[in-house]
């Protein structure tokens, strides 16, 4: 059973990774990905970041992109956990973590997973820099990070 | 038919309200629920038009604009995401 977790605490890596690892002598390969907030975006610096959500959705459309990629690689286990609320620079935003048996299947569904995550659920950044607050406009780059993977 | 409509972020603050009962006329798509959005003129004909970049979602989940409607539906409208 895969874990999806929305929430405004942070998380630890390592004890997600030991509790994704759970002494299984099948998995052989663990990828993780942690998201940071950065003080710089656009060329503003970055005070605070808050990231909104729609809760009815949210763990529904995690959970079928876990499904994706599960559907696609061997995936024995994986955690996602992504937080809402504010937060500052420095502090993490998300966690993906993939094991599987070898680490081609790990590290593809782990990005995988980042890839629709970042299109395809519902999240929005606003973010407060010295000439006010400021909603985050969503990258080309991200819809074509998620195109590699249809072609 | 009455349907639950949310608006998100960036679309929620510029239409001023994050949810509303609507009624539309059946049968109706996602289409037809934003002509109605739009022609209330303003701020939602500018917010909502075909040239911006919006999404639609239907009982939690992301749907083209064809897709059809029904009665008590949760119809989410928002920005492009941006999380991660």
């Amino acid at each position: 059973m895969f874990k999806v977790l929305v929430q405004t605490a942070d998380f630890d890596l390592s004890a997600e990774v030991a509790a994704l690892r759970n002494g299984n002598p099948k998995i052989g390969a663990i990828a993780s990905f942690v998201g940071l907030v950065r003080d710089l975006n656009d060329g503003a610096g970055v005070a605070t970041l808050t990231l909104e959500h729609y809760p009815a959705m949210t763990e529904k459309a995690l959970t079928a992109i876990v499904a994706k990629a599960n559907a696609r690689w061997e995936v024995i286990d994986a955690t996602v956990i992504h937080r809402v609320g504010e937060m500052k620079p420095t502090e993490q935003i998300v966690l993906v973590a993939v094991a599987s048996a070898h680490r081609a299947h790990a590290f593809q569904a782990c990005e995988f997973i980042m890839d629709y995550l970042k299109t395809q659920a519902p999240f929005w950044k606003k973010e407060v820099t010295a000439e006010g607050a400021r909603w985050v406009d969503a990258k080309g780059s991200d819809d074509a990070a998620l195109s590699r993977w249809n072609q | 038919m009455m349907l639950r409509v949310l608006y998100f972020a960036s679309l929620r603050e510029a239409l001023g309200r994050a949810e509303e009962q609507l009624p539309l006329p059946t049968p109706a798509n996602v289409n037809a629920l934003v002509d109605a959005l739009r022609a209330r003129g303003g701020v939602w004909s500018s917010a909502l038009a075909a040239d911006k970049r919006w999404r639609v979602a239907v009982n939690q989940d992301m749907v083209a604009v064809d897709a059809p409607l029904h009665a008590g539906d949760e119809v989410a409208i928002f920005p492009p995401v941006t999380g991660g």
